[in-house]
């Protein structure tokens, strides 16, 4: 099956809603090559604008142009924003409660052979951390532009992270137009384990619940893009279900998504047997992305291997 | 746009509102038992000049689309800002008291979501010079012909994101900019020149593209002159207001007083810093003749 870039997707999408709504500004930091919104400077040259090297700034821009009632859509790498950025995000956007879209892409450990300085594994944990912030992580191309259309519809400052790879289309044109801000995406049913993931992990799950089908196992997988809000209702539903939860994430096992369902089922007094699954607290290396996933315990065989052992034990 | 004259009177009635800011924001620090002092000093005669006289604002309609903009990027300085904007009428006066009291709509450090009038969140030094190269931008973008003011700390040209932002004002041709900057001399741990040099100052902002006019920060009407020679340049380039102010400004014992950075009056000073203020107005009230 062929892989699409999001990203491509995502500056097709800022196209688009540039068209409907003239309120509609983007940023980039050199990078719109890579981010794909330079599709949105060729056309709509006017209200774009390519704030160089600079992230801090770039980020308190954004919010002062959103001051003045522009939906902003800023991007870069994830790395350098949130990573250069916090400081400008908590004061000048999310405790200003400013309009503006954190749209970034090359998250994760899938960016490959650049290393680990440009293998962003903290951004969830510091964009769930703040108040007014919500924070998405779209698990298929086509739902990477889905969710910029809802960060345009909706006030308020967000965070959305994207791979560098290409991903799996997983879903129908049907699902995303019913996606909703706070809501998974069940994928697949089954009563033996629960398998909550986002991004390219979502697809990794699935081949690993085939896999597990094979094994005896039913696992159900969630997408749970909308890291914040969570869809705590769903998650709780299924982890009563399944009394297995596992979460798996291209992202630090500390403070991502796998911490949000964590907290959840224990505040809850969910009674399942749980396992974060991530990058463990190490620095990542250079290296092709699927020996990455491999190394780093994340590709489809770590999931299998983890599930079977939770669901034999 | 209305055009200024700086006659006497006018520059009479503005220092008299400045010297009755002072006496506000001595009291609100007294009250509120921390802040700081120093910054809101050397800052207010320029906030006064802004809000009563060269800015165009309507405390009635604080989101009107068509206001200029002042953005207090030297966050600390805020209740010189909230003294001025409650006395045009953007909140009760009595809100002043309860300046960063549980509870508030004055927090220690500006909050838009809480303050009418209050554009952005500032505090963290740096951010707000670039906040308002976004709201120029946006000017330009919506063809508004209103004009961004921003007023930031010289300690505060240390950061970064400052000439970052300095950087991209030139680049977008952001004339609709004018920047102020409250040349006080002192930051917490000393004078700017042995922290941290800042000097050539001047020179640092042109070359960074932008139109640079170095005044007495004190002198109301120089900083009328400045405000006005600021709005006619037509060279596309932000403009600069370097204001040479003293930190602590107009009581004479926290003047280029370095406790009173980040340190509120305690009974006694709080006492003999109101009798020189309350010299300073009766005097500029031209009771005593000597106007």
């Amino acid at each position: 099956m062929e892989r699409i870039n999001p990203r491509d997707v995502y500056g097709e999408t800022l196209v688009k809603l540039g068209e409907q709504n003239p309120n509609i500004v983007v940023l980039d930091a050199d990078l719109s090559k890579s981010t794909k919104t330079y599709k949105f400077g060729e056309r709509f040259p006017d209200r774009f604008f390519n704030m160089g090297i600079a992230e801090a700034n770039m980020v308190s821009v954004a919010a002062g142009l959103a001051s003045c009632g522009k939906i902003v859509f800023a991007s870069t790498f994830a790395v350098f924003v949130p990573g250069k950025t916090y400081d400008q995000i908590r004061m000048s956007v999310a405790y200003s409660n400013m309009n503006v879209k954190l749209f970034c892409t090359h998250a994760g450990i899938n960016v490959g052979k650049d290393g680990f300085s440009h293998q962003m594994i903290e951004d969830i944990a510091l964009m769930r951390v703040l108040p007014n912030m919500k924070v998405f992580a779209p698990s298929d191309p086509y739902q990477a532009g889905r969710v910029a259309e809802l960060m345009a519809e909706h006030y308020g400052p967000m965070y959305a992270r994207v791979s560098r790879e290409p991903m799996y289309q997983i879903y129908e044109r049907d699902v995303l137009e019913e996606m909703e801000i706070g809501k998974s995406i069940k994928v697949r049913d089954g009563d033996d384990i629960t398998l909550l993931a986002h991004g390219l992990m979502l697809h990794e799950c699935i081949l690993a619940a085939r896999d597990l089908e094979k094994r005896g196992i039913s696992a159900e997988v969630i997408d749970i893009w909308s890291i914040k809000p969570l869809d705590e209702n769903e998650i709780i539903k299924s982890a009563r279900k399944t009394g297995r939860v596992i979460t798996v994430e291209e992202h630090s096992i500390i403070g991502g998504a796998g911490s949000a369902v964590a907290e959840l089922i224990a505040e809850k007094g969910i009674n399942a047997k749980f396992k974060r699954m991530g990058i463990m607290d190490v620095f990542s290396e250079s290296g092709d992305p699927r020996d990455l996933f491999e190394k780093y315990g994340i590709s489809k065989e770590h999931i299998v291997k983890n599930s079977m052992e939770m669901c034999l034990d | 746009m209305k055009k200024h004259v700086h006659d006497n009177e006018l520059v009479r009635k503005l220092n008299l509102i400045a010297t009755r800011m002072r006496k506000k924001i001595i009291e609100m620090l007294y009250r509120a038992k921390s802040g700081h002092p120093g910054g809101c000093l050397s800052a207010i005669d320029a906030i006064v000049a802004l809000y009563f006289h060269h800015m165009r604002h309507d405390p009635k309609n604080p989101k009107d689309p068509n206001r200029d903009r002042f953005i207090l990027s030297k966050g600390h300085a805020a209740p010189a800002l909230y003294a001025v904007l409650a006395e045009c009428g953007y909140f009760d006066k009595k809100e002043l008291l309860r300046l960063r009291e549980i509870n508030s709509i004055l927090q220690g450090h500006p909050a838009n979501t809480l303050t009418p009038g209050v554009e952005v969140s500032t505090g963290s030094l740096g951010q707000g010079l670039s906040f308002a190269v976004g709201v120029a931008l946006a000017g330009k973008l919506d063809k508004r012909d209103y004009r961004v003011y921003v007023l930031i700390g010289d300690g505060e040209a240390e950061e970064g994101q400052i000439w970052e932002a300095a950087a991209s004002a030139s680049h977008y041709k952001l004339d609709n900019l004018i920047a102020m900057l409250d040349r006080n001399r002192l930051q917490i741990d000393g004078t700017t020149e042995e922290i941290y040099g800042l000097e050539p100052i001047v020179e640092r902002w042109k070359s960074f593209g932008w139109n640079v006019l170095e005044i007495d920060g004190h002198d109301m009407k120089q900083i009328l002159d400045a405000l006005d020679k600021a709005c006619s340049f037509k060279n596309g380039k932000p403009t600069m207001i370097i204001m040479n102010t003293i930190k602590g400004k107009g009581v004479s014992f926290m003047e280029n007083n370095l406790k009173f950075h980040g340190i509120a009056p305690n009974e006694e000073e709080y006492k003999m810093a109101m009798k020189e203020l309350e010299e300073l107005e009766r005097r500029l009230e031209g009771k005593n003749g000597e106007d």
